[in-house]
């Protein structure tokens, strides 16, 4: 454990109110970090742990509340003033600019510059790796964000902050891609900095992380703090019942279940990504009627294309794709919905639905042009609202209306709807791609559970997921995908974690 | 030696005919860059020309007149990108509204200023822009046939090297690329998103009114009605061709200019070749090259979206 | 009462009439400051257009390819495409409604279908170009419409130019009276005509001017368009793609095939109007030195009627009364410049680009008023 400064308040916050309209995104939230201690925000998907954040660091104006820097009060109206002061973020999502260098993003803003404003980008690219050695965070600059790996992306992210002179570092939900191995050596990372005498504040909802890495913990729920506690004083359970304000058990339940035939066969596949190299690689598997099949793997390994190229939307190099031993390779959407596989999107927003139609209107998405819902190129109105009416009731869509825009749903309701369309085409194979992220937890657990009653339905269910503990959870079979090949197949009672995170990383043998 | 000469002469246009597309093209370049789209172009330089020909004519002074006709532009810059940055409006909805109202400004004040006319009076010779090379340059030579220009061609490729200067080798330019590609992560860095794109699309009106400019003071001698018909859009179709680069832009603008001047040479040599089809290569070579060659460019990835920093 | 004026400036019909009002008064300081009384000028203006029932007429003949051309550009918005082509669209639509109005000798009740019908489906193919290219090459489509507005121009100075079809220079020769949908063209100018019209100086009035049906067709148009995107599958489908192409494809659209039909559809309403200006009120093509602008009026009146088919009816009639009172105000006394209604224009969808303006000042008042309670 580092040195806690007891004495030093770094960050104070108190009664911070954040309002986004009438939702009150914070509600008077007071939090106080000490000098070199990791302090870990917890809470679910949309809690308010983000938006406090950006309220420290001068992206959004908070309603009220004061906030104090090292102990002066400061009116943080703009990011700059934030840097100023020593506060460093990196953000969720990161903000980097994909066609400039790892330098160039590094610099943005702080450019060293001689007469005219003219760039001295090799001396800029030296002082990036002399702080990059510094703290032991390997970049190399002169390589452009696009082409390098979301890990060294990551280090792109803290360097950026560092560069600054950043001694307070916000890092928001940073685990969410890497490996377990990766997440370890991403703690060590942190410890490191608390060691060099930086503060950081750690937002998660990962309770093992916070566990292993911080010190002190504050629970946000629904825009409100709960608490704050001290981690080596509590349990992994007491922080989750803090968190989703009651007790949660995070195991699924499930029935044991003899599989039957393939439903899926995918034999040899190669698909090329939009830069043209191949993401899928010769990857063959498997999917049976009454199992989950969890695709294991870091962000980035082809699983993306993989989906895309099963359900239509990406051309297939060389291979095949068999559903009930009918060659679908290469067919349109069109035909591949017909043979009865539906998919859960990865990206609600951009695949899923077409958030200016109402709900009605994307319920029927893929049957639009049949009986009852049209006739002779003519829309039943009645018949779709009916339709549409009824998956609302049996998925407790809320709104309960069909005629609200689906881009105004909250993210699980308009997960909701996804599911109640795909579902409600009783397919024999469910593609289920990241199907809970951005949810809350209760949320989550409808996902789940729906894919829990596809399988037992006796259907087959492909769950592609960058949470290892939702597949670990989930599936009855784990396949590990790296670079576009499947490097392990293990059933689900025999995975350990650790063998997991090792084949994540190439590090697994081959077999089919 | 007819060979030569003749292509001296093709040069020679074709290096005037792209200089009012180039300046109007790299307007377009600095608005898109920092992410704003500028489809009012074609407004702009309408009347950029005008107001150029106008102080021009009043003043005697080409380079008054030429100054004029980049600020009357700047000013519809201005107003495109007070509706698109402090209103984050549809860019494309704004910019056919500034088409809309610089040619309406154009021929409304025409009219008020030469008696009803929707033309300016002839500018004599003296006061279109200069010259400056033509004495230096030996009579009757190829070089001389190529580079006896007004000065505004000169200005028009000195631009270019500014432009990608100041694009890729600056602060200012590394700033103003993040903003077109990535608005939010150089406003968390810091970076004043809306003053950098002011400043773009500002000065993407300067520049189209000097493309104006040039037009009604140096390629034709007074503004009329339809001087400028349509070469905004096509400067807008060239910044696209050449990717939103600068260089790529002048490469477009090159090959319009010498679509251009092959119409009026090969009309001189009496071939037996319709004049409207000649007029229409261009734009059917244009067509082509991009199925051919270029395929789909990639736009700033923020080109075209308003930035709202989330506030409410 | 406050309360409903709040919901309607908020919604979009209230950015609409809050923008045509405030470019009336921008046209009237614009006016006030080069010299003229902007009072007089809109009362000429009115007068020109209401003043007379032929004047009415005129308005309606103006407005009509505007509809229509509208009509075009807002079809094609829906469908998530900008067609700045309809300009092209119309060219070709006119050219060949031109050309089988001359060479072709039918009864008028095939010939007047058959020469609409060619001109429109020869704007529909001059679209789908652009749309094609969109779909195979990723040539964005503005670009390519641009490039198709310039190609049918000189096709269309070409074919007025054509031996045999030119009358004289720069124009061609007169369509054939079996196609022309001018109504009662030939009557009013007969015997019987011109006593009965002589006994209704109103309605003679009227028909002095090249009266059309075209204003009919257009309506229908409208209603057509507005059935076709609401109440069709094919109208799903096209605004599916339109909003969101990525859902669209992953629900199993093909989203080439409609790009390419989608501006098939809108290349054909431009085909159409350029058809029925020949048809009704030209009867002849002449030669172009600069686009007409039939289309980027279009983009203004898609615009401004909210790119919804009934919309594009009241914008395109709004135009047609704006360009012909415009006229007017030309002639003495006023003699003011018509382009005041080009800044009238863009001053109207300029501040229809920015609704965020409107909000701010609902708010901003709103706040005043709170603290002012306070
Ligand atoms: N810019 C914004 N505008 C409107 N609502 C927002 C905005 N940012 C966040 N919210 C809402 O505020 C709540 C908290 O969001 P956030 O702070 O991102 O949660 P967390 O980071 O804890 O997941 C959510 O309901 C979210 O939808
Ligand atoms: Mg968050």
């Amino acid at each position: 454990m580092a040195d806690v400064d007891f004495t030093h308040t770094t960050v104070e916050m108190r009664g911070i109110v954040k309002k986004f309209g009438s939702l009150v995104a914070n509600d008077h939230i007071d939090l106080t970090v000490h000098k070199g201690e990791v302090h870990a925000l917890l809470g679910e998907n949309g809690a308010g742990k983000t938006t406090l954040m950006n309220v420290l660091y001068g992206l959004y104006q908070p309603n009220s509340g004061e906030i104090f820097i090292k102990g002066d009060k400061v009116e943080v109206t703009n990011p700059n003033i934030a840097i100023s002061r020593g506060i460093g973020m990196v953000h969720q999502h990161f903000m980097l600019i994909p066609p400039f260098t790892v330098t160039q993003n590094i610099i943005l803003g702080k450019e060293t510059s001689g007469p005219f404003g003219v760039l001295d980008i090799q001396k800029a690219a030296e002082e990036v790796k002399a702080i990059s050695e510094q703290y032991d965070l390997y970049v190399d600059p002169d390589q452009k964000i696009e082409d390098i790996s979301v890990g060294m992306q990551q280090r792109v992210e803290i360097l950026k902050a560092l560069y600054r002179n950043a001694d307070i570092l916000i890092l928001d939900e940073p685990t969410a891609v890497l490996t377990p191995q990766e997440i370890r050596e991403f703690i060590t990372i942190i410890r490191n900095l608390t060691f060099q005498g930086k503060t950081v504040i750690l937002i998660t909802h990962k309770l093992r992380e916070i566990k292993q890495a911080a010190d002190y913990c504050t629970i946000i729920r629904r825009g409100k703090r709960i608490d704050t506690v001290e981690v080596e004083k509590t349990t992994e359970q007491e922080l989750a019942s803090m968190m989703v304000g009651r007790s949660v058990s995070f195991y699924v339940k499930k029935e044991a279940r003899i599989p039957g035939e393939a439903i899926l066969q995918v034999k040899d596949l190669v698909v090329r990504d939009n830069r043209n190299l191949k993401a899928v690689d010769g990857l063959s598997l498997e999917v049976r009627k009454g199992e989950i099949l969890g695709l294991a793997g870091v962000d980035g390994n082809g699983q993306k294309e993989l989906v895309e190229a099963l359900t239509g939307l990406r051309r297939v190099e060389s291979g095949g794709i068999f559903v009930h031993e009918r060659d679908v390779t290469n067919r349109d959407p069109r035909d591949i919905i017909d043979s009865k596989v539906c998919t859960i999107p990865e990206d609600r927003q951009k695949r899923g639905l077409v958030s200016d139609f109402t709900v009605e209107e994307n319920i029927i998405l893929e049957n639009f042009d049949r009986k009852p819902f049209s006739s002779r190129g003519v829309l039943n109105f009645q018949a779709i609202r009916d339709y549409a009416g009824k998956l609302i009731d049996t998925f407790q869509i809320s709104p309960p209306d069909g005629t609200v825009r689906a881009g105004t749903l909250s993210g699980g309701n308009q997960q909701k709807v996804i599911i109640a369309r795909e579902v409600s085409n009783d397919p024999d194979l469910l593609i289920a791609s990241q199907p809970t992220r951005g949810l809350d937890v209760g949320a989550i657990e409808y996902v789940h559970s729906s894919l829990v009653a596809q399988r037992d339905k006796d259907k087959a269910v492909l769950l592609v997921s960058l949470e290892l503990d939702e597949i670990m959870d989930l599936s009855d079979r784990i396949a590990v995908i790296y670079e576009g090949k499947i490097v392990g197949i293990v059933n689900a009672v025999d995975a350990d974690e650790n063998t997991l995170g090792l084949m994540m990383a190439g590090g697994g043998q081959e077999n089919g | 030696m007819a060979m030569l000469n003749s292509l001296g002469f093709i040069l020679g246009t074709t290096l005037m005919y792209a200089t009012p597309l180039l300046f109007t093209s790299l307007g377009g370049v600095m608005s898109e860059n920092s992410g704003v789209v500028n489809i009012g172009l074609e407004g702009m330089m309408t009347f950029g020309a005008f107001a150029a020909a106008t102080v021009g004519y009043f003043s005697g002074n080409p380079w008054l007149g030429f100054l004029a006709g980049g600020l009357a532009s700047g000013f519809l810059g201005f107003l495109h990108a007070l509706a698109c940055v402090t209103f984050a409006a549809n860019q494309v909805v704004s910019g056919i509204a500034i088409n809309f109202l610089g040619p309406g400004l154009a021929l409304f004040l025409s009219r008020k200023f030469f008696d009803g006319a929707t033309m300016t009076y002839n500018l004599p010779i003296e006061m279109k822009m200069p010259k400056y090379f033509n004495n230096m340059l030996p009579e009757g030579t190829f070089v001389r046939q190529v580079l006896n220009q007004d000065i505004s061609v000169f200005m028009a490729f000195t631009l270019v090297l500014l432009i990608w200067f100041l694009l890729y080798r600056t602060k200012l330019g590394l700033r103003i690329r993040a903003v077109g590609e990535h608005p939010k992560a150089a406003d968390t860095l810091g970076v004043n998103v809306s003053r950098i794109r002011y400043l773009c699309v500002i000065l993407s009106g300067v520049f189209a009114g000097f493309g104006g400019a040039s037009m009604s003071l140096a390629v034709a001698s007074n503004f009329f009605q339809t001087l400028i018909s349509g070469q905004g859009f096509i400067a807008l179709a060239a910044m696209i061709f050449g990717k939103w680069k600068p260089h790529g832009a002048m490469v477009a603008c090159l090959i319009f200019g010498c679509a251009q001047a092959m119409t009026i040479f090969i009309g001189g040599t009496g071939l037996r070749v319709p004049q409207e089809f000649l007029s229409m290569a261009p734009y059917i070579l244009t067509l082509v090259i991009l199925m051919g060659f270029v395929g789909r460019a990639v736009a700033p990835a923020s080109d075209g979206i308003p930035y709202i920093k989330d506030e409410s | 009462m406050g309360k409903f004026i709040k919901r309607l400036f908020s919604g979009t019909i209230g950015v609409t009439i809050f923008s045509i009002v405030i470019a009336f008064i921008m046209g009237g300081a614009i006016l006030l400051l080069a010299g003229y009384n902007p009072v007089q000028v809109y009362m000429v203006m009115i007068e020109g257009v209401f003043g007379k029932p032929k004047n009415m007429a005129w308005s309606v003949i103006k407005a009509t390819p505007l509809i229509i051309t509208g009509l075009s550009v807002a079809f094609a918005f829906r469908t998530g495409l900008f067609n700045i082509g309809a300009e092209g669209q119309f060219i070709v639509g006119s050219t060949v409604a031109a050309l089988f109005g001359y060479y072709l000798h039918l009864p008028p009740l095939i010939h007047i279908p058959l020469v609409f019908v060619g001109g429109a489906f020869a704007g529909g193919c001059w679209g789908s170009i652009a749309g094609y290219l969109k779909a195979r090459f990723g040539i964005h489509e503005v670009i390519s419409t641009i490039m198709l507005n310039w190609i049918a121009l000189y096709g269309h100075n070409y074919v007025v130019g054509m031996p045999g079809f030119a009358r004289r220079t720069n124009i061609s020769c007169d369509i054939q009276d079996s196609a022309c949908i001018t109504l009662f063209k030939n009557w009013k100018f007969s015997e019987v005509g011109r006593t009965w019209f002589g006994a209704h100086p109103i309605l003679r009035d009227i028909f002095k001017t090249p009266l059309n049906s075209g204003f009919l067709v257009a309506v229908l148009l409208v209603i057509l368009v507005w059935y076709i995107l609401n109440r069709t599958t094919l109208g799903y489908r096209l605004r599916a793609v339109g909003f969101n192409k990525d859902a669209a494809e992953f629900g199993g659209i093909n989203v080439k095939k409609s790009i390419v039909l989608s501006m098939f559809i809108a290349g054909m309403l431009g085909g159409a109007a350029g058809a029925l200006q020949v048809m009704g009120v030209a009867r002849n093509i002449s030669t172009l030195a600069a686009m007409e602008g039939y289309g980027f009026d279009g983009i203004a009146i898609a615009l401004i009627g909210n790119n919804s088919a009934f919309g594009c009816l009241f914008a395109g009639l709004l135009f047609g009364a704006l360009k012909f009172g415009g006229a007017r105000i030309q002639s003495p006394p006023v003699r003011a410049p018509m382009e005041i209604i080009n800044i009238m224009i863009g001053t109207i969808v300029f501040f229809i680009a920015i609704p965020r303006l409107i909000r701010m000042i609902i708010r901003w008042r709103e706040k005043r008023k709170g603290d002012g309670d306070a």
